[in-house]
């Protein structure tokens, strides 16, 4: 039999009670050969899957061998079929997990979530309209002149660095450096409290990033020149 | 349905609609555009196996599986944003191809259609206005569900190289805001994209050479407008598309949406 973990087991057999009418406890009870609830208490979601695998699964192991019908001497009752090398691109091994149809629970979702920003974005068409300045004329420079949104903590950057630094070192590091992320980051724990150091850098560098944008956006006014929004109006348009 | 209620033995408006109704899903035309199982069918019943058979025997099967983690349902697991990242993506190119039919990359001709679009046009301003803030929402969404990967440490093993496609998706994305930025060929667009493009020019090496294919000359100009327009309406989107589709596929053969915390 699978290692089930004890969460799904538990589930089932909540249902199988609920669905005969037998208290859960007995339910339990034949499910895991007699062993008593792990943790009854404490609420399934806590357990992770791998410690709670070990304890009722086995004692469940001669239980289910006991009960199995005998199968007669000589006869073959499984034969193997392939052998799938480790390391496939395709994750081949497979545990039982906890899994749900996609219709309708996740596309229901998904669908809700698409409405929703639509009706958003339709109503804020409705009321902002989209900017349209006079004809473009090279010989008249507005200013500030200002890049896209995204890119106003890069010109931000231009006004402390030198344009080889703050144009092209910095952005083009930090989309090397973003890329090979995964390949820096050994540390396979994704659990929050052993990554403090990753979750530590990756917030600097958004921070500072969204620092930098808002500096550049609201506080930069003619000749790029500090300025605060409240005094002086806004330098920028989407 | 013999019988309407009334007791003169025909059978009622609704009643005939509704036998239409049924005929028209169990014809043989119809059953050939809804395959097994689709709850578009006659007779679909919400049992477990048509359930799966919704998505395995649809379209959708290419970027969905039959099941997924229940965990991955949660909306504040994803919070949708590389869904709704896609979402927009189509939006924009729904409305983009609107926006096309109205638009010409010329010098002369590309500011005034644009004015135009909110005088002459039905409904121009209105998808002018869905394109412009679609595209900047979905700058948000893009690097919101980059920070949100992150976070949930989504780019370890094996999803290593969806993390690096996924690179590649913020900097088209980027990349398609820029170049669209430049068609309305207004101040803002002309201005906007000279700063842009200058900080690139000041690359080693080959940065003169960059900028200069870039902009089809020194400085942003007519020429500048249509490779824009080129990059913006055909090879961006082309390549992102293409990224796309693998990301998707490696999202789900990278074993599905990593697992809970
Ligand atoms: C055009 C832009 C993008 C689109 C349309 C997109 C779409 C998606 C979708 C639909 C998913 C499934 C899960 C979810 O919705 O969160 C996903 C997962 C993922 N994306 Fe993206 N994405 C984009 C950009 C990015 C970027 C910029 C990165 C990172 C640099 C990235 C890295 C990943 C990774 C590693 C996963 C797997 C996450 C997991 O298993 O939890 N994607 N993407």
């Amino acid at each position: 039999m699978a290692n089930v973990p004890e969460h799904l087991l538990r589930r089932s057999a909540e249902a199988k009670a609920k669905a005969t009418g037998v208290p859960f406890d007995q339910v339990w009870a034949e499910m895991t050969g007699g062993a008593a609830p792990a943790a009854a208490a404490a609420p399934a979601a806590t357990a992770t899957a791998t410690v709670t695998t070990t304890a009722p699964v086995t004692a469940t192991a001669p239980v289910a061998a006991a009960a199995a019908p005998a199968i007669p001497e000589g006869v073959r009752t499984q034969r193997l079929l392939t052998v799938v090398k480790a390391r496939a691109i395709q994750q081949v091994k497979k545990e039982p997990t906890d899994k749900v149809h996609v219709w309708p629970h996740l596309l229901a979702v998904e669908f809700v979530a698409l409405l929703v920003v639509l009706a958003l974005l339709i109503v804020f068409s409705i009321f902002q309209d989209a900017p349209l300045l006079e004809l473009a004329n090279p010989n008249a420079q507005p200013n500030p002149s200002k890049a896209p949104w995204y890119f106003l903590g890069l010109q931000e950057l231009l006004s402390y660095f030198d344009p080889q630094i703050a144009g092209v070192l910095i952005p083009g590091l930090g989309l090397a450096g973003l890329a090979i992320v995964p390949f820096i980051d050994r540390n396979r724990s994704t659990r929050p409290s052993d990554r403090k150091f990753a979750i530590m850098m990756f917030t600097f560098f958004v921070v500072a990033a969204a620092i930098l944008t808002i500096i550049g956006s609201f506080y930069r006014g003619k000749g790029f020149n500090f300025t605060f929004p409240w005094r002086d109006g806004i330098f920028f348009d989407l | 349905m013999a019988s309407n209620g009334n007791g003169n033995g025909r059978t009622s408006l609704g009643e005939r609609i509704a036998g239409v109704g049924t005929r028209i899903r169990g014809s043989e035309a119809w059953e050939s555009i809804f395959r097994p199982g689709s709850p578009m069918r006659k007779g679909y019943g919400d049992t477990p196996r048509n359930r799966s058979y919704v998505i395995m025997n649809n379209v959708l099967y290419h970027l969905h599986p039959v099941k997924v983690k229940r965990h991955g349902v949660r909306l504040s697991y994803t919070l949708c944003l590389g869904g709704l990242s896609f979402f927009l993506f189509i939006l924009l190119t729904i409305t983009g191809i609107f926006l096309m039919f109205y638009y010409t990359p010329s010098a002369t001709q590309a500011y005034p259609d644009i004015a135009s679009l909110s005088t002459d046009v039905a409904f121009g301003q209105i998808v002018r206005n869905l394109h412009r803030w679609g595209a900047h929402l979905m700058v948000i969404t893009v690097f919101l569900h980059m920070t949100r990967v992150f976070y949930h440490g989504a780019y370890k093993p094996p999803r290593e190289f969806n993390w690096v496609v996924g690179v590649v998706l913020l900097l088209l994305t980027l990349l398609l805001s820029f170049t669209g930025y430049l068609l309305p060929w207004d101040q803002l667009a002309l201005w906007a994209v000279t700063v842009g493009t200058n900080m690139g020019g000041y690359a080693p090496v080959f940065g003169d050479q960059v900028s200069f294919v870039l902009l089809g000359g020194l400085q942003v100009g007519a020429p500048t407008l249509l490779r824009f327009y080129v990059l913006h309406v055909l090879a961006l989107p082309f390549l992102i598309v293409i990224f796309m589709a693998v990301h998707f596929w490696r999202v789900r053969k990278d074993g599905g949406i990593s697992g809970p915390l």
